[in-house]
């Protein structure tokens, strides 16, 4: 990307041009999620800065609407049921997830891509849809508003996201460890909890995680099965927005953006370490 | 002693080609054996549920359900000779007609038979309420005349006409009004009238938002791509979280950022107040509108794009432009024919997952879209939990579904779903 010495001045000005057009489309993409965090802390009620805020006024500050969020019961609830449902809807896709790929990932099997392209279609077909079809079989068969039910449909939508990631894993799988392993008289089962298993863990727990902030972001599904008594963060985000406005929902997207970056470091790490353990060197 | 020409067998006395044929054949029984479960779940909690709201599209059952004889007669009657049904058939009708007048369940077929032509919900509440009071033994005219009196709609030929043609337990009337067309009372289909065209424009708009929103992604993505593929990894990697925020980023906080930053009395209005571009009275509206939709919309699948990109254009060798240099080519002829021709690839992969996901995107336009940003998704929820015109949301979707598997379906043709990579 450097410049080199002989550059004429057209590719010059070019080079710097490009550079600034880069610097705008990365402004486009980050400045919305940055000015969120001042405006959480807007001790007025408003979306906007305001002239104290502006000035640098402390007075302009204050924290009134993070403790909104940590006193109103309704909030409270809405974190434990995000959290149970993702957390449940995780083991559930995390399970069959793993089983899938390691099948789908023998050479030996049959209508592969077949398989592989009716596993992944719950990310493809439109939410809406999956959401309106789950709606009326749901409503059949009595789960409509159990957490039973958003579990079981934020499981189906999360397993694609498992499913690709551990598949992925097991493409740079090298089959020569587990045939060394028999080879030395390990029995399959062994050879599968102490070579298979610990080289595919980072592909299996980032698997997770995707499955988890797919349930954890979810609002449309939960929106259409959930009674009030399944009200997750998104919903009481997407109400909120729709009704009253106030930066409290400024103040949750604060935590969870602190959320995703905690997500998303551990995921970098863990597909670093995978690549190590498999041997595959990053670019 | 074992000959030459005798075939090769294992330690236990078997051929080794059956031995062989055996073992592939358990490794795939194990393969399939794995697969199974997740297939089973997804089939009983996603694919069953989906076939089966695609049936609703075209489900019928309430005439027969509900007026269970009268069904019967009608069927003989033919509604092109313009003459009204014979007495037996306005018989059968008062009969089944008490009887769900009194079960109250007359008026669901009402509001059923609305959604061809209104006026129908309050006729069969009208009729349902004469009929519950009605007894056969003080019936001193005909039927005919009795139900004529109570309204004269069923002295019209068209009244009977539309109950006939809905009589049977499939209709096709939910397909046409997804598509704006209706059935005359000859039976022949025809465009609605002008004014009550919706959803092909609404089609047409979502279809030509995602089309922009694509296009957007393609415009933006691509130097971003190129700069992270071209640059040093210690520095791409850094530039990278910059995408990868975003991406790992809650849809709605990506949303209610954009509201903070495009309302009237948003960061991006104020900011151009205070700087004097525009005066304070002629703020700029850029939110529930189209452009909220197209610009929140474009933010959130950008990722999308950068990502299958940057992969592709990771594999491109940096000697091919250097030879097109050497040999004499300007840096845009190099470019355009060396270096663009072989990222096409990751433009159409990365396209078409945009395209797919914005086609069907819900939360962003109902929160940002206002009237005219509103996509085919908005009126699906709409029918379910507002309308409750379930048959039309079912083919509405059941159109959007086959959109999107069409594009799918490319998808899988130009990238293979197994290529499919994250993060």
């Amino acid at each position: 990307m450097a410049l080199p010495l002989h550059a004429t001045t057209g590719e010059r000005v070019w080079h710097y041009a490009f550079l600034t057009i880069c610097v705008l489309i990365f402004c486009f993409l980050i400045i919305p999620i940055l000015v969120i965090l001042p405006l959480s802390f807007n001790a007025q009620p408003y979306f906007s800065f305001t002239p104290e805020m502006l000035s640098l006024d402390p007075a302009g500050y204050s924290t009134r609407w993070y403790e909104v969020f940590f006193n109103d019961s309704n909030w409270q609830k809405a974190v434990k049921n995000s959290l149970v449902i993702a957390f449940f809807s995780t083991i559930i896709s995390v399970s069959l997830g793993t089983l899938a790929a390691l099948g789908l990932s023998q050479k030996e099997f049959p209508f592969k891509t077949t398989i592989m392209g009716i596993l992944i279609s719950p990310m493809v077909v439109p939410l809406i849809i999956s959401a309106a079809g789950m709606f009326f079989f749901y409503a059949r068969v009595n789960l409509l508003g159990t957490h039973i039910g958003v579990i079981l449909a934020h499981a189906a939508l999360a397993t694609p996201f498992v499913v690709i990631v551990v598949t992925a894993t097991l493409t740079g799988f090298d089959h020569s460890l587990t045939r060394a392993a028999a080879n030395l008289g390990s029995s399959p089962s062994n050879t599968f909890f102490r070579i298979t298993v610990p080289l595919i863990t980072p592909g299996v727990i980032s698997g997770a995680l995707f499955a988890f902030i797919t349930s954890f972001d979810e609002v449309v599904v939960v929106l259409f099965l959930g009674s009030v008594h399944q009200r997750t963060i998104p919903w009481a985000m997407f109400s909120g927005i729709r009704e009253e406005i106030s930066p409290t929902i400024l103040a949750v997207a604060t935590l969870l953006i602190t959320f995703s970056i905690i997500l998303l470091f551990a995921v970098e790490l863990l597909r670093r370490r995978g690549e190590r353990l498999r041997g595959i060197t990053p670019h | 002693m074992a000959s030459h020409t005798e075939a090769l067998k294992t330690a236990d006395g078997i051929s080794l080609k059956l031995s062989l044929q055996r073992s592939l054949r358990r490794k795939k029984r194990n393969a399939l054996l794995l697969v199974a479960p997740l297939f089973l779940f997804i089939l009983v909690t996603f694919l069953f549920p989906i076939f089966d709201m695609l049936l609703r599209g075209v489900e019928n059952s309430i005439t027969e359900e509900i007026l269970p004889t009268t069904v019967v007669v009608l069927a003989d009657w033919d509604p092109a000779l313009g003459k009204l049904p014979e007495e037996e058939v306005f018989k059968a009708f008062t009969v089944d007609g008490q009887i769900a007048a009194k079960a109250k369940i007359i008026s669901r077929l009402g509001k059923r038979l609305n959604y061809e032509k209104s006026g129908f919900s309050s006729l069969f509440r009208k009729t349902g309420r004469k009929l519950r009071k009605f007894d056969p033994e003080k019936l001193t005219s005909t039927y005919k005349e009795n139900l004529i009196k109570i309204d004269k709609k069923w002295g019209q030929v068209e009244t009977w006409a539309l109950l006939h043609r809905e009589s049977g337990s499939y209709t096709k009337s939910y397909y046409l009004a997804a598509l704006d067309l209706t059935q005359n009372a000859e039976g022949n289909i025809e465009w609605k009238e002008a004014d009550s065209r919706i959803y092909i424009d609404l089609f047409i708009r979502t279809l030509w938002l995602s089309c922009l929103i694509t296009f957007l992604t393609i415009l933006l993505g691509y130097p971003i791509a190129y700069l992270l593929a071209t640059l040093k990894s210690k520095t791409s990697n850094l530039l990278m979280i910059l995408v990868l925020l975003p991406f790992w980023t809650s849809l709605l906080v990506r949303t209610s950022a954009w509201i903070a930053l495009l309302q009237k009395e948003g960061v991006i209005n104020d900011t151009l107040v205070a700087i004097g571009i525009i005066s304070d009275d002629s703020r700029l509206s850029m939110i529930h509108n189209s452009t909220g939709t197209l610009i929140a919309m474009t933010h959130i699948l950008l990722p999308f794009m950068i990502l299958p990109l940057f992969s592709v254009m990771k594999t491109i060798d940096p000697s091919y432009v250097r030879a097109a240099r050497s040999m004499g080519a300007t840096g845009f002829t190099a470019f355009r024919r060396v270096y663009f021709p072989n990222t096409i690839a990751g433009i159409g992969a990365g396209g078409i997952l945009v395209f797919i996901l914005s086609i069907g995107f819900y939360i962003t336009p109902a929160l940002v879209g206002g009237v005219d940003g509103t996509m085919i998704s908005n009126f699906i929820a709409y029918h379910i939990s507002t309308s409750l015109n379930w048959g039309l949301a079912a083919a509405l979707g059941a159109i959007l579904l086959a959109l999107v598997l069409a594009l799918y379906i490319l998808y899988d043709k130009l990238v293979g779903v197994d290529n499919m990579k994250l993060g």
